[in-house]
């Protein structure tokens, strides 16, 4: 229990997937500019990187790793991430129309966000178990939402910031960027302090 | 609008470089640039992947059905990424280890995905090749421009030989990643007087997926 919370707030805090790892940053720039469109689309990777685990650990666990074939490890990752998230939106389409309509425009974005393949390539290079990955999936996504988030209320504010000329639109909120990274650093001993 | 060799080749480098006006393959940017050397090899890793898959996908477009393009892209990607990636592995192991997992990441960078989309399904194979190239070079200068930048100020050396006494180590990290892009772009900004990026913003039209997400459309996102 203990190694899983650590697993799951260090991919939050310390290893934040998109201030720390760099993963995600189009949609975290792109899609923090309201706070709804920002929970909307965060929810929605949250529950494609679980999904994506969860079919991507076992594909590579039995099938994979014991053929000798790792090497089509990103072909095959790529390509079940890309059609679960079709199937996923053509199932929530059907039967879950309320759903669907709060995340699924979201949805295709998600298979070009190299955060979920991300989560899922680093999952077998750690060299996790299927609990331990779907930990690490989970964490990952919850820093993902909190990095929105938390980024969504900066924007606000930046709207009305009166920068020089140069600076206005994305170089600003790239420094803005820097400085809310910036705190996260600030994490770095919280996992140790905490649990060990 | 017909453009020669020559534009199509320098159009990548400068009037619409990647990174720092088209502002695709962000995470790569910021993530591989710790230092000139990594920077350098991202670039030219995703520069091979780049030409090739734009002279597959050119060679192919007469082939691929138009409502499965997308799905055909990414699959002659992730092989070419998949060939990319054991090169490295052989030739390059401290490349290898020092980019980690955004070497597979490759596979998911807008720059590729786009250019496939929006020129070499369009163009001739040699036009996608030379497109390739540019577009490969202007990524590989913006990403040694950002990683010489922080090499230097973050840990004090260029290519491993030491120039600055003190060196200002957050720049070595995801901060100052973040900061160094935010000036490039200013800087980009102020040379061009604002023409590269006020009329896009930097919203979704840049995005590959843009085509088939409703958001974009909406011009919500």
């Amino acid at each position: 229990m203990k190694e899983m919370m650590i697993i799951l707030f260090s991919a939050i805090l310390v290893d934040n997937f998109v201030l720390s790892k760099f993963m995600g940053i189009c949609p975290f720039l792109g899609v923090s500019k309201k706070l709804d469109s920002a929970v909307g689309m965060s929810a929605a990777v949250i529950f494609v990187m679980l999904m994506a685990t969860a079919v991507t650990w076992p594909i590579y666990d039995m099938l994979l790793a014991p053929n000798n074939l790792a090497y089509l490890q990103t072909v095959v990752f790529i390509l079940v991430i890309a059609s679960l998230v079709q199937l996923v939106e053509v199932i929530l389409k059907k039967y879950v129309p309320a759903l669907h309509k709060s995340l699924g425009v979201y949805l295709p974005l998600i298979t070009t966000n190299c955060a979920v393949l991300g989560v899922t390539v680093l999952n077998i290079t750690e060299q996790y178990n299927f609990t331990e990955s779907m930990v690490n999936a989970l964490g990952a996504g919850i820093g993902f939402m909190l990095a929105m988030v938390l980024f969504a209320g900066v924007r606000q504010r930046l709207e009305n910031i009166d920068a020089p000329e140069c600076f206005q639109g994305l170089p600003i909120t790239l420094i803005a960027a820097s400085i809310v990274s910036a705190s996260f650093i600030g994490f770095g001993g919280v996992v140790d302090g905490l649990f060990r | 609008m017909k453009k020669n060799k020559l534009q199509i080749l320098t159009n990548g480098i400068i009037k619409e470089n990647p990174v720092l006006v088209l502002m695709l393959g962000t995470c790569p940017t910021l993530a591989t640039t710790t230092s000139a050397i990594n920077g350098l090899g991202m670039g030219v890793a995703a520069t091979a992947v780049l030409v090739f898959s734009n002279m597959i996908i050119s060679m192919l477009k007469s082939v691929i059905p138009d409502k499965v393009r997308i799905p055909c892209y990414i699959v002659v990607i992730a092989g070419l990424v998949t060939v990319v990636q054991m090169f490295v592995q052989a030739y390059a192991p401290d490349l290898y280890t020092a980019l980690g997992v955004f070497l597979p990441l490759i596979v998911v960078n807008c720059i590729i995905l786009g250019r496939a989309e929006m020129f070499a399904s369009k163009n001739s194979v040699v036009d996608s090749a030379l497109d390739g190239i540019g577009m490969g070079l202007g990524f590989t200068l913006a990403l040694f421009m950002m990683g010489a930048i922080r090499e230097l100020l973050g840990a004090g050396t260029i290519f491993g030989a030491p120039v600055l006494g003190t060196p200002i180590s957050i720049f070595g990290v995801a901060p100052g990643g973040f900061f160094v892009f935010g000036c490039l772009v200013a800087l980009v900004n102020k040379i061009t007087k604002g023409k590269a990026i006020k009329k896009k913003e930097f919203s979704c039209a840049g995005c590959p997926a843009a085509s088939i997400c409703g958001q974009a459309q909406k011009g919500e996102c």
